[in-house]
């Protein structure tokens, strides 16, 4: 039977098992959205602007193992979307955008609600399509899935001219895919593992700094064993919390610039580094030079090659799915008769732990005045006993969350790291809500962040998400002021939030419940009334104290040893 | 140091702006770029001429690698390999001057193909180098247009690019 383009577009979703498609209506998709009314398999969850449909597909792939699928309109539609793309390529997060497009003969014309997708997007998707026959969309879209998913993930965009989608034929859903030019890595060069167990066993001060790819390719167990086997510290990055069980007494807890001084100070001095999944970020590593300053051997596995010698020289590349290599490595660790040296290990921990009274841990001064920030997300840990998914902004709450709430699991923590998107934490968190609907969801958010999408509120309310949504409402752009504070003469300019709205009435106006909480003393009993409240989004106003700055603190362009520590100030 | 590096794509509608967009967003440096349909008309064949450092043209190679219609990439200026530009300059030839101009283009191995009572139009191919000793021996007050097509590069020997 010949199907309209539309109709085997929501086709292939199907096959693709698809469950849930974020999106927003408009000219160029109507046949599209008429194709999906005459169907019910494939869900759709109407947002409130097209930005946080891809926040929410991407929310919903973050904590899932699946490609999350968005559908926008051609022209504003798409360039809303724009934010939303970049988030997810920045953060290799597999997922597949439809967009329509202005009809095939009126392409290039200026035509009404014309921009030119794949012009925009291609600097921040992994691959995009314009789709130029009826007959190319169903393979066209299994070769999306395919290349989303695989290899280093990120988003793939499909470009549907109107045209074309209300045309007919065929529908046959291609069973496999093969893109003779793209051909991602699987396991990686057996002598080169077999040369870092080498490298591994005779470090005196070995140190693992594991990633983001840990979590995108589902290499927690084998990453823990690692770390277990060798003895050595372990420490992750923003993108990689979660890939190794924070509560270990291996873990040294986040490195960068707002990471632990003993996490930086034993990447700086450790002998033999293994990064794994992880792509020496500049809020990583700091100042390059610095970082190359001490002599140390560096083995990194990475499925991508161009993260592999993009900043830091390293001496032994292994290309490689995460997983496969790791268990090769395993393999060979546990073949071999040598173990890790035992007595430089217990130095090594020794010096570790000096930096780590040094550094003053993760410490804090609570308050009986003004709620502490931290101590808003140790309780957010406590009440919903570290099993939580947490879901954030970008900001200083974004910190505190990554460095207090102390994540043993892998896909809990989601949070934008590679752009920053502000705006980001409650459309993902829907997604997240979607496909893990028991679970308990906290949105973890600031006045200024969640400003950025409030309106999504009406989604929650429509689709009866029933997300925790914690404001740390300290009335600043916190991470600005910070860093206005620090480095710019405490001129504080356009980082005080002023005007603020009630926030509980927001929560009201749309349906939802809003708790104000301006005491240390209600912290906890407000998130236990909210909590409890299984069936109902609750908005917390926390009034955090608004001079509080995020500790340790390497300044940006110095190196990971140049730290600033709470008590220097 | 300069590089010349050959890359084997899909030839598709966009594959080109990939490219170029790459070098563009990264800010690497790009001297010329000539690209057309192989033998095989589903392939594209491009030759890029670019500077920088190793470590740059490491990651050029890798971007380009990444970039899912490339194919295959090598790096000419690897090993031995030939390259080849082709110029067309038109030139003010009048007096004294077209005798020695002609003169010029038969030293260099160039011909003259178009001739009116004042111009010539030469094409002369040959290594970039080449092509520009040939401007750099010639008065250049008598240049009109220069129009070069950038070079395009072949491994010799057994060096073969192909799926
Ligand atoms: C306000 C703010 C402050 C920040 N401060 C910090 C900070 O203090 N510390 C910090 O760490 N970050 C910080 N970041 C985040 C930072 O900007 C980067 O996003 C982050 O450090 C990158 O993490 P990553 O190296 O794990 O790489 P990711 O971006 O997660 O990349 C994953 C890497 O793994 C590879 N990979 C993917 N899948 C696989 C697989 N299956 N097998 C093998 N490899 C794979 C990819 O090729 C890539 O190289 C901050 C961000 C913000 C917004
Ligand atoms: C879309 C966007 N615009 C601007 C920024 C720059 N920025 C980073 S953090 C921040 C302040 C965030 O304020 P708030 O949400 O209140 O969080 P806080 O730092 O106070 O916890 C700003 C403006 C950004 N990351 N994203
Ligand atoms: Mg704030």
């Amino acid at each position: 039977m010949e199907l309209t383009g539309a109709e085997i577009a929501i086709r292939c979703l199907q096959e693709e098992g698809v469950e849930y498609l974020f999106g927003y209506p408009g000219g160029a998709v109507l046949h599209i959205y008429d194709a999906l009314f005459q169907q019910d398999k494939v869900k759709h969850v109407l947002v409130r602007h097209e930005q946080a449909a891809i926040h929410a597909a991407d929310g919903y792939a973050r904590s899932s193992e699946k490609v999350g699928v968005a559908l926008v309109t051609s022209g504003p539609g798409l360039t809303n979307a724009v934010t939303g793309i970049a988030t997810a390529y920045m953060d290799s997060i597999p997922m597949v955008v439809l967009s329509g497009q202005v009809p095939s003969y009126a392409i290039g014309e200026d035509a009404f609600q014309e921009v030119d997708a794949v012009g925009i997007t291609r600097p921040c998707v992994k691959h995009n399509f314009l789709i130029k026959h009826v007959a190319d969309i169903a393979p066209t879209i299994k070769k999306a899935f395919y290349l989303a998913k695989s290899g280093r993930p990120g988003p793939v965009l499909i470009d549907i001219p109107k045209d074309i989608s209300n045309q007919k034929t065929e529908f046959i859903y291609p069973g496999s895919v093969h893109i003779r030019s793209y051909n991602p890595v699987g396991k990686g060069d057996s002598a080169q593992i077999r040369h870092a167990a080498q490298m591994l066993l005779e470090a005196k001060r070995p140190m693992i700094y594991a990633g983001g790819g840990v979590v995108l390719g589902d290499a927690s167990a084998q990453l823990t064993d690692l770390v277990r086997l060798l003895g050595a510290p372990c420490t992750n990055t923003l993108m990689g919390l979660g890939g190794f069980p924070a509560s270990d007494t291996q873990f040294v807890g986040m490195l960068g610039m707002h990471g632990t001084y003993e996490a930086n100070m034993a990447m700086q001095y450790c002998d033999v580094l293994v990064a794994v999944g992880a792509r020496f970020d500049d809020r990583v590593i700091g100042n390059v030079a610095h970082f190359a300053e001490v002599p140390r051997k560096i083995i990194h596995i990475d499925i991508d090659p161009s993260s592999i010698a993009k900043r830091v020289k390293v001496d032994l590349p292994i290309v490689g799915n995460v997983k496969l290599v790791l268990e090769e490595l395993l393999t060979v660790l546990r073949g071999t008769k040598q173990k890790p040296d035992a007595l430089a290990l217990t130095d090594w921990w020794k010096q570790i732990e000096t930096w780590r009274v040094k550094g003053g841990g993760l410490r804090y001064a609570n308050s009986s005045e003004v709620i502490k920030p931290q101590y808003v997300i140790e309780t957010l840990h406590e009440i919903t006993r570290g099993d939580a998914f947490v879901t954030s902004d970008v900001g200083q709450h974004q910190m505190w969350a990554a460095q207090y709430y102390r994540f043993d699991k892998p896909r809990r923590w989601i949070n934008s790291g590679g752009l920053g998107t502000m705006g980001f934490g409650l459309p993902a968190a829907m997604g997240v809500q979607l496909i893990n609907p028991g679970a308990t969801v906290a949105c973890v958010t600031g006045e200024g962040s969640i400003q950025m999408n409030i309106q999504e509120l009406s989604t929650c309310k429509q689709f009866h998400l029933p997300i925790k949504v914690v404001a740390l409402n300290n009335r600043y752009l916190g991470m600005v002021r910070q860093w206005q504070q620090f480095f710019h003469g405490d001129r504080y300019s356009e980082s005080y939030m002023d005007a603020l709205p009630d926030f509980v009435k927001i929560a009201e106006a749309y349906g939802h419940v809003g708790i104000r909480v301006d005491s240390p003393a209600d912290v906890k009993p407000a998130m236990q009334e909210a909590f409890a409240r299984k069936n109902e989004l609750v908005f917390m106003d926390f009034r955090t104290d608004s001079t509080e700055n995020v500790f340790p603190m390497v300044p940006g362009g110095k190196g990971l040893s140049e730290v600033i520590l709470a008590e220097d100030l | 140091m300069r590089h010349i590096i050959s890359v084997l794509m899909e030839n598709e509608a966009g594959a080109l702006s990939r490219v170029a967009g790459l070098f563009s967003a990264r800010g690497y440096n790009i001297e010329s770029l000539t690209v057309a349909v192989t033998e095989d008309e589903t392939l594209s064949r491009m030759t890029i001429v670019t500077s920088g450092s190793d470590a740059i043209i490491e990651q050029i190679t890798k971007q380009l690698n990444k970039l899912i219609d490339v194919a295959a990439v090598m790096d000419l200026s690897d090993g031995s390999h030939l390259e080849r530009e082709l110029m067309l300059l038109k030139l003010r030839a009048e007096g004294c001057a077209r005798e020695e101009l002609k003169r010029m283009a038969d030293i260099f191995g160039g011909r003259v193909i178009d001739v009116t009572a004042t111009t010539y139009v030469i094409e002369l191919t040959g290594a970039s180098s080449k092509l520009d000793a040939f401007i750099e021996a010639i008065d250049r007050d008598l240049i009109l247009e220069t129009v070069r097509t950038g070079a395009s590069g072949i491994g010799r020997g057994d060096r073969i690019l192909k799926l």
